[in-house]
């Protein structure tokens, strides 16, 4: 042990503490495990509620819109698995287009990183189809079983017509929109015309009838049911948020220097007097939360950002008269030094989040320029491994090889072979192909060169593919294998 | 039918199985009924460093509910297939089984597509487009290997494109070789010609029949020896398609030109085999394939 060591000395004696928050209490014994308590999160309207909304709106009209949009003769955006081509509107996407998948992803992951890093859990609070469609099961829940303390009254009730026919206009509406969901998603795979169609007839496919049963399961289920168990228990961005948040990300925060200490008060008492702070404990946070958390506990894994506490709260300090923003948006910085909201914003805009945006920013352009500069077709070229070469009529020498040429536009394409890389190469079968549209086509083309061209042995050399109506043209390595 | 020696292995498997699962079950009721201290903040109610507290937070029940489906889940699958070693399961599934099923609905999906070729004559088919392209198909996948992609052979292997038939061209000739295969058969006749330069001579004899470059005297020495060779090849070297010996006057060398590939032909002798391909297609896809090999020689100009 080096004396001069700066070493603090950290007690490691256990102290057995009886219980901070109310002196005197027991401990008591509590099992592993808890029933789930259902969460009835009270009605709320405000901004960020309009704002969810909004976005609730925006994603479900292109997810249950887009599979009716057409492009040409068939659906804009269709998934054929089984002729393995994805359309995207214009794009005749391959398996070996699989670049731009990854591409995708990559730029999922960027963009999660930015928004985390600027505002926390938007994705959560806002555009996770777990929060979509739990708001919308839960709008049509009030609909049909009325407020939350309606809902709370007629779940303790015993059942009664009243019940049945509330609970089962719920469940009806409820099913009807999982499987127009399980429906939508299917139609993605198979287009949705036909699907539609084959579904009047009851002429459906067993596959299709059990993604669609199984998406709309899965959907009754979450929404539904599981809820705040998802965000809880079941998603990771919960866990990890903790690494992708630093004190300059906005999150939902309690002002406690402001709030506290809490308590009732009339309208006219004078806070200062009173020694009360602006939190009057209505405890409408609480109620309004998906996740059944208390915001003033500050910030929680559970929490997913939404902001429903922030605009009730806001709702509140209007009626008695205080300014809002007690539970509002802000930093771990800002709210420790009391910094305005132009200082946060500042802040916020740092430099990790510049380089995010910069990284995100330089993929999607590559990612772009990759697809609007993409071959309308791709060549493969396949040596025929049998024989190693022969000797045709004539006297030259010549190797086979197969070319497999995807077209990857909807009309049909004209295309020249030739080839290079030894004096005297040339192809001696047909040159020009036509390949029809979508259409993945094997070639055998021959190649022949003059007897003493070249040495005994593997040559490379170069095939050309290109269009007879457009500049475009592909150029694929290969050999050619001369014998001894 | 079972890989074990013993039926030990077999009650082991299923033994240590079944105990884990169990064992699972156990673990999962007992850490049920383990109860925990909670103090009224949620804490265990101990403080470490000063300040540090660790929260007790109950999992969710439904945990156990998930478990206990995957538990009922795992033995109603090992009820119903194979997994306790050497149990079949009530399902009675085999992956021999399921290749036959999904062979049997493979063919059955296909053979609308095919129906029209069952009877269609062959050199329609091969004037067919949907049939041509299928064949091609078929071509690159099975035939290409040894024929070459583009069907021009190589040595050893024929070439499908020239109209030169060891066996025959007509469409029946065709199907009965994809069909049953041929082999062919070039016994050693060296002994029956003669000395080593008995058999030089005969080479010479045969490059003459071509109208190859030879060596006249050695052809014209050669010519009476040719008779062991007319027994298959016919007596003007023309060939017989009924027992595939080769016409040796058309110029055409699938094992190689020359005096010395001659001379290693009658030395060494020959067996050159078509594999079956019987079993593998169905009567239909045959004749489509009889259909494309047939148009490859008959609809195009001959390449020589």
């Amino acid at each position: 042990m080096n004396p001069s060591s700066k070493l603090q000395s950290i007690p490691i004696a256990v102290v057995a503490d009886s219980g901070a928050a109310l002196p005197g209490a027991e401990a008591e014994l509590t099992s592993l495990y808890e029933a789930h308590k259902k969460i009835y999160p009270r009605s709320v309207s405000g901004l960020f509620s309009r704002w969810r909304w909004g976005l609730v709106a925006l994603t479900q009209l292109v997810f249950y819109g887009l599979p009716w949009l057409h492009w040409g003769q068939r659906q804009a955006v269709l998934f054929d698995l089984g002729e393995r081509r994805f359309y995207i509107f214009n794009l005749v996407l391959y398996p070996q287009d699989f670049i731009y998948l990854t591409g995708l992803l990559v730029l999922s992951a960027l963009s999660l990183f930015l928004f985390t890093a600027v505002a926390g859990r938007l994705w959560c609070g806002y555009a996770c189809p777990q929060t979509v469609y739990t708001e919308i099961f839960l709008w049509l829940e009030k609909k049909t079983e009325g407020d939350r303390s309606a809902r709370m009254r007629l779940d303790a009730a015993p059942w009664s017509a009243n019940k049945v026919l509330r609970k089962g206009a719920k469940q009806l509406l409820w099913i009807s929109l999982s499987l127009w969901t399980g429906f939508t998603f299917v139609g993605y795979f198979t287009p949705v015309q036909q699907l539609a169609h084959e579904v009047l007839v009851l002429n459906v496919g067993s596959w299709e009838v059990f993604w669609c049963i199984f998406y709309g399961f899965a959907t009754y289920g979450n929404a539904g049911y599981m809820r705040e168990q998802v965000c809880k228990h079941m998603c990771p961005y919960a866990r990890f948020q903790s690494a992708m948040f630093d004190a300059d990300t906005l999150i939902v925060s309690y002002d406690e220097a402001r709030g506290e200490p809490r308590g009732a008060r009339s309208r006219h008492t004078d806070l200062a007097q009173a020694g009360l702070g602006s939190c009057v404990d209505c405890s409408l946070c609480v109620q309004v939360c998906p996740t059944g958390i208390d915001i003033r506990n500050g910030l929680q894994y559970e929490c997913i950002g939404c902001g429903a506490c922030a605009d009730v709260c806001d709702s509140v300090m209007d009626k008695v008269g205080y300014a809002r923003g007690l539970v509002k948006y802000s930093t771990q910085n800002g709210v420790q030094q009391n910094w305005s909201r132009a200082q946060v914003l500042r802040h916020v805009l740092r430099p990790r989040v510049l380089v995010y945006a910069a990284i995100l920013g330089s993929v999607a352009l590559a990612m772009a320029i990759s697809l609007a500069m993409r071959s309308p077709f791709k060549v493969d070229v396949v040596r025929d491994r049998g024989a190693l070469a022969r000797i045709a009529p004539g006297g030259k020498l010549e190797n086979v090889y197969r070319l497999q040429i995807m077209n990857a536009t909807e009309v049909s394409q004209d295309l020249r072979i030739t080839v290079e890389g030894l004096p005297g190469l040339e192809v001696a079968s047909e040159p020009v192909v036509t390949v029809d549209a979508t259409q993945a086509r094997w070639v055998a083309v021959r190649v022949q060169l003059p007897y003493d061209a070249a040495t005994p042995g593997s040559h490379p050399i170069a095939f050309d593919v290109a269009s007879l109506e457009s500049a475009a043209h592909v150029a694929e390595k290969s050999v050619f294998i001369i014998p001894r | 039918m079972s890989d074990f020696t013993s039926s030990f292995w077999s009650f082991y498997v299923a033994g240590i199985t079944l105990c884990s699962i169990l064992a699972c079950l156990l673990l999962l009721w007992f850490s049920g009924k383990a109860r925990a201290l909670t103090a009224s903040d949620n804490t265990t109610g101990h403080v470490w460093d000063g300040d540090l507290r660790e929260m007790n937070n109950p999992l969710p029940r439904w945990w156990v509910g998930l478990f206990i489906i995957t538990v009922l889940f795992g033995l109603t699958y090992l009820y119903l297939y194979p997994g306790l070693g050497s149990y079949g399961g009530e399902a009675k599934w085999s992956s021999h089984d399921q290749f036959d099923r999904e062979v049997a609905k493979a063919n059955a999906d296909l053979a609308p597509l095919y129906a029209r070729f069952e009877t269609m004559p062959i050199p329609d088919i091969a004037k067919d487009e949907q049939a041509h392209a299928i064949g091609e198909r078929l071509f690159m996948n099975n035939c290409s290997q040894c024929h070459g992609s583009d069907a021009r052979g190589g040595n050893g292997f024929p070439n499908l494109t020239a109209n030169h038939w060891l066996h025959g061209g007509e469409p029946e000739n065709l199907i009965e070789t994809i069909t049953n295969g041929r082999i062919g058969q070039m016994p050693v006749m060296a002994p029956a010609v003669g000395s080593a330069d008995d058999v030089k001579n005969v080479a010479n004899y045969v490059l003459s029949l071509g109208g190859n470059p030879h060596d006249s005297l050695r052809a014209s020495l050669g010519k009476p020896k040719f008779a062991v060779c007319a027994g298959c090849h016919g007596p003007e070297g023309k060939g017989n398609p009924v027992v595939g010996a080769p016409n040796l006057t058309d110029n055409v060398w699938l094992h190689g030109y020359g005096e010395n590939a001659i001379i290693n032909m009658v030395t060494k002798g020959m067996v050159n085999q078509m594999p079956a391909q019987g079993k593998k297609f169905s009567p239909a896809q045959i004749r489509v394939l009889a259909g494309y090999v047939w148009g490859l020689s008959n609809l195009h100009a001959v390449v020589q």
